[in-house]
């Protein structure tokens, strides 16, 4: 065989294996061994983060005490979009590779990016009142954020309304796709949109931007947890998304041995 | 006992919902997760039955 020839067949089984984590028996065993570990994990990181910013860091100059909001609202806004995010690559996955396991976690990050908007939400309502003087106003970036969270309610209903599974999840992974620009424009419009009253990102790989290091630590532990949280969520659900899936195939084939 | 000032309301309600419904995603996922593994055990059982029969 040739030397480009083997390069080929040795890039694609290199991928082949990546794939095999696709199969849902491999899923179920892999999840099962690293969830307790994964659950742990997620408990301390988040209780360490969170203890640490709620409790232990300074007022800060502009924004007195308020700023112990930014330790729920800033990882729960992260959150939201990374989620989305994930939710894309696996519909894409799905859509080329027809992978049911990549499908049933996009099904399952829904709920937990909803959440994580909602609070992304709720906390910089109440963040805002005392700051702006008002509880919302049509700021470019409230507004976009508030788009994505109807798209995530969106997607959770498309999924409930249709039947065949499939077809489920091949209309919710052409919502999913639709709904990345309002994700994009979620995570960047702090830095191009200067009109309104959302002040810029509070972490950055650029270091001249980023929060005072009193906040950065705590702040960047809490994001962690919350990731850890997520992943942690989409184990659980996709596991039980899988077993329902079976349950489904299994009924209809009962169905059809009794008729 | 922290000092949360005039900004007391604001922070405790912000945590408050955070924790909330951050909690409230447990405990429907637990909920979910155990009702999806006592029918997949009960459908799964019953095949194995109807497959022991034959």
């Amino acid at each position: 065989m040739s030397a480009p020839k083997q390069r080929t067949r040795q890039a694609r089984d290199n991928i082949n294996w990546l794939w095999e984590w696709a199969n849902p028996v491999k899923f179920m065993w892999f999840s099962g061994l690293v969830l307790p570990y994964l659950v742990g994990l997620t408990a301390l990181v988040m209780a360490t983060g969170m203890i640490w910013g709620f409790f232990f860091t300074p007022e800060a100059e502009n924004f007195g005490s308020s700023v112990k909001i930014l330790f729920v609202h800033v990882p729960s806004a992260f959150m939201a979009i990374s989620a989305w995010f994930m939710m894309v690559v696996a519909s894409v996955i799905w859509l080329i590779r027809r992978h049911h396991v990549s499908a049933l976690a996009a099904k399952a990050a829904a709920p937990v990016g909803t959440v994580f908007t909602l609070i992304a939400l709720a906390t910089g309502a109440l963040w805002g009142q005392p700051m702006w003087g008002t509880w919302w106003v049509w700021d470019p970036r409230l507004t976009v954020f508030l788009i994505l969270f109807l798209f995530y309610l969106g997607y959770m209903a498309l999924w409930a309304a249709i039947e065949d599974p499939d077809t489920a999840a091949d209309l919710t992974a052409v919502l999913a796709i639709v709904g990345s620009v309002f994700a994009i424009l979620s995570r960047y419009a702090v830095n191009f949109w200067n009109q309104g009253l959302h002040q810029g990102a509070s972490l950055s790989l650029d270091a001249e931007e980023n929060v005072s290091n009193d906040y950065w630590f705590p702040l960047l532990l809490v994001m962690v947890g919350f990731f850890l949280f997520f992943v942690t969520m989409i184990f659980i659900r996709t596991r039980a998304e899988i077993r329902l899936r079976r349950v489904h195939a299994l009924e209809l084939r009962e169905r059809m041995a009794d008729a | 006992m922290l000092e949360l000032g005039k900004y007391a309301d604001a922070i405790l309600w912000s945590w408050g919902i955070t924790l909330g419904l951050l909690l409230l995603l447990i405990v429907l996922t637990w909920v979910q997760s155990r009702a999806a593994k006592r029918k997949h055990d009960e459908i799964e059982a019953r095949r194995k039955a109807g497959e022991a029969m034959k």
